[in-house]
């Protein structure tokens, strides 16, 4: 590998900009007071305390997680902000009420919030710092009987709902990240798809930090009711800071039967530096549960951002005859560091599960993928296909695959492929020799090496990630 | 009008080792040159340099390209000026299809030569028409980049690229080698078709067989990284025949 190849990188994050706007901010630090504080703030309920002050003691007692691959210093807990929300005057009646700065943060990033201008065929929640600033099209979903609100909301709106599955696939006690978050959250998105009911259009949520030394810790709940049909989409970005941030997000799924859940992910937080500094910590448990006979739960990610991502977004297959899959690309460019994967733990009868993941490393980057296959004694006929590729492009880089499979039924069939390849000059001569430059070279082949994922994702969506993967790797071979 | 290709005492390293040693060569339209030569002698690595390819660093002398000196020009601009290779071993790309890929170069040399993009349907027609010069159907446009390609089949692929993109100067680096006879002769068809009187082909080849298909006009032989005899196609026979200890003195390394 030449030189060429070796040399680094100006990334250019175009979404990095601070939107000036006066924030509702309690102090840094966290005791039960501050948990009461936030649940007070958003007059919630007694049970939603009692639960958060739960997780909170639980979490107390719990030690950050250090089994992942990757390295940072030790987070202060003590040192963060818990709740930041733009300050508004009164609560919003419509969408053309936003704070004109805070729709013109979302404007810039392609999300128009007003009326007139709203995504065609795609209902957004946007989510700002700590809390939902506003949601589109809720009427017409409304009409069909879909629940598409934030998370706020929904607790005031429908508790009993809330009550019901909030923590049913996550528990507050399930590790110390979303022990944490469930003390904390402050906003995210619900949605409720009735039964029968085939959504006609994606729901996405995009999220956006903007506040100081703030932690983000946001909640998604998704119910699909027995043979309904629903596609998530989820966009995130923050401004460029020089201390790192941290994102602690849970998304809870739960598919009944015959119910389909498509969650799709482009997650785009601020990376950090060349050298490193700053960036977002994105710390996430993700976990959908086929509750039903014959319910899908499919997700798919694209992790360009973050200078730190552990998360392993899993599917608990319990209905008979269900299917999981998990199709991802994850890059690490610079100094940014991956653990992600995936569980599939298969519960019932000829259960499905299919992961696909594509680890991309350049510069310094370091990208490991952490997988589960587990099934449980009664999963008879249970199939998984787990395919894990990496490329490699520099000498910098790593590139790391940690399976772990565990099979407790006879007639389950279980399959692992692995692949590591590395771009190489040749290739991307071949194709300069075709009379292509060295970016297109290189976007072509990572695209070609993602395509398996790209082809699960909504067309804007799989067209936005190819452009962002574009923007990772600039630089990274020139 | 100024030749071709000129080249004059062209020489040029891979790290600290020479491997070009002084090449002078001209190549006119409408002529097809074949360079032969004992493995080692340097005929791939001439035909990489003139393409720009970066592991080798031109140590002296020049390469003119249509009257320019191309020396430092990088390879991609190279290509839409009109240089072409088809390479002896021909990278796989894994999920880029080969209409994407094709239509993407077309466009960059379109471009390059003041031209609109070509949009997908007009480009599928064109396509149709070259696919029937290497005797492919359509089928192998939705296949990745010499992906799962037979060693014949990727040879075919070089010269269905080189019929899309139309160059002035075709430089085929062992093209025969790893073909069985039918698929030489699909790509001697091809190469033969698209022969015109403003383009020029250069051939590489350590064999007389591919020159039975594609008849040069003139026969150079490459020894030690020098052009050490120059003829007509005889010459190729007289190798065969002969060997190229008759010419270099000592026996061939293999």
């Amino acid at each position: 590998m030449s030189e060429s190849v070796e040399s680094l990188v100006n990334r250019d994050y175009k979404w990095g900009f601070v939107t000036d706007i006066e924030t509702d901010q309690i102090p840094a630090g966290l005791d039960e007071d501050v948990v009461r504080l936030i649940s007070a703030k958003k007059g919630e309920p007694p049970f939603l305390l009692e639960w958060r002050l739960r997780a909170y003691r639980g979490w107390l007692k719990m030690t950050e997680p250090h089994w992942p691959n990757v390295t940072y210093p030790p987070i202060d807990y003590q040192r963060m902000v818990y709740y930041a929300a733009p300050r508004t005057k009164a609560p919003l009646g419509s969408l053309d009420e936003v704070d004109p700065k805070i729709r013109e943060a979302y404007d810039k990033l392609g999300i128009p919030l007003t009326e007139q201008k709203i995504l065609s065929g795609v209902a957004v929640d946007a989510v700002f710092d700590s809390v939902s600033v506003g949601t589109t099209y809720r009427r017409q979903l409304g009409e069909m009987g879909i629940i598409f609100c934030s998370f706020s909301e929904a607790v005031r709106e429908y508790p009993d709902l809330i009550e019901r599955y909030l923590g049913s696939v996550v528990p507050a006690s399930d590790n110390f990240f979303a022990a944490l978050n469930s003390a904390v959250f402050s906003d995210g998105s619900f949605v409720y798809v009735p039964k029968g009911v085939r959504c006609p259009m994606d729901l996405s949520t995009y999220f956006r930090i903007n506040a100081q030394n703030t932690g983000q810790f946001e909640r998604t709940l998704i119910v699909a009711d027995e043979g309904s049909y629903v596609s998530y989409l989820e966009g995130c970005t923050a401004p460029k800071r020089d201390e790192n941030q941290l994102h602690a997000a849970v998304v809870e799924l739960v598919a009944m039967a015959g119910a389909t859940i498509k969650y799709s992910t482009v997650q785009n937080w601020y990376a950090g530096d060349e050298d490193g500094k700053g960036g977002i910590y994105n710390f996430v448990t993700k976990r959908g549960k086929c509750a039903g006979a014959g319910a899908k739960i499919s997700w798919t990610q694209v992790e360009t951002g973050s200078a730190i991502t552990w998360k392993y977004p899993s599917v608990i297959l319990q209905g008979d005859n269900s299917i999981g899959e998990f199709y991802s690309v994850a890059v690490t460019n610079a100094r940014q560091q991956a653990d992600t994967g995936t569980k599939m733990i298969h519960i019932g009868r000829n259960t499905k599960s299919t992961v696909v993941s594509k680890g991309i490393s350049a510069g310094r980057g370091q990208n490991s993928y952490r997988g589960q296959v587990k099934v449980m004694p009664r999963a008879d006929g249970a199939r998984n296909y787990t395919q894990c590729d990496s490329m490699l492009i520099g000498n910098r880089c790593g590139a790391h695959t940690f399976p772990y499979i565990d099979v407790q039924n006879r007639t389950a069939a279980v399959e692992h492929e692995a692949s590591t390849s590395k771009i190489g000059e040749d290739q991307i001569f071949y194709l300069k020799q075709r009379g292509l430059n060295t970016e297109n070279a290189i976007s072509m082949i990572v695209n070609g090496f993602c395509k398996e994922v790209f082809r699960e994702l909504p067309m804007e969506f799989a067209v936005e990630a190819q452009k962002l993967l574009g923007i990772s790797l600039e630089g990274s071979v020139g | 009008m100024a030749p071709l290709l000129e080249i004059s005492d062209l020489r040029a390293n891979v790290g600290d080792k020479p491997i070009l040693k002084g090449i002078d060569l001209v190549v006119n339209r409408g002529e097809v040159h074949a360079i032969m030569g004992p493995n080692g002698s340097g005929k791939s690595t001439l035909v990489q340099v003139i393409s720009g390819h970066p592991a080798y660093a031109i140590t002296g002398g020049t390469i003119r390209f249509d009257g320019i000196d191309i020396g430092e020009m990088p390879p991609e601009e190279r290509a839409q000026a009109g240089i072409f290779l088809a390479f002896q071993y021909p990278v796989e790309i894994p999920g880029l299809t080969n209409a994407y890929f094709l239509r993407a170069a077309y466009n960059e040399v379109r471009k390059a030569r003041g031209l609109e993009e070509m949009d997908p349907i007009d480009f599928i027609d064109l396509l149709e028409e070259k696919l029937k010069l290497v005797e492919w159907g359509p089928e192998i446009m939705r296949r990745a980049v010499n992906a799962g390609f037979s060693g014949g089949e990727k040879k075919r692929n070089e010269i269905l690229q080189m019929a899309v993109l139309e160059p002035k100067l075709a430089l085929l680096d062992e093209t025969d080698s790893g073909l069985d006879i039918d698929a030489l002769r699909i790509v001697a068809n091809g190469v033969n078709a698209l022969k015109r009187p403003d383009n020029a082909y250069v051939v590489v080849t350590h064999y007389q067989r591919l020159l039975d298909h594609i008849i040069p006009d003139i026969v150079h032989v490459l020894a030690d990284g020098q052009l050490i005899k120059t003829g007509g196609k005889e010459l190729a026979l007289e190798l065969e025949a002969r060997g190229y200890e008759w010419l270099t003195g000592t026996p061939e390394r293999v």
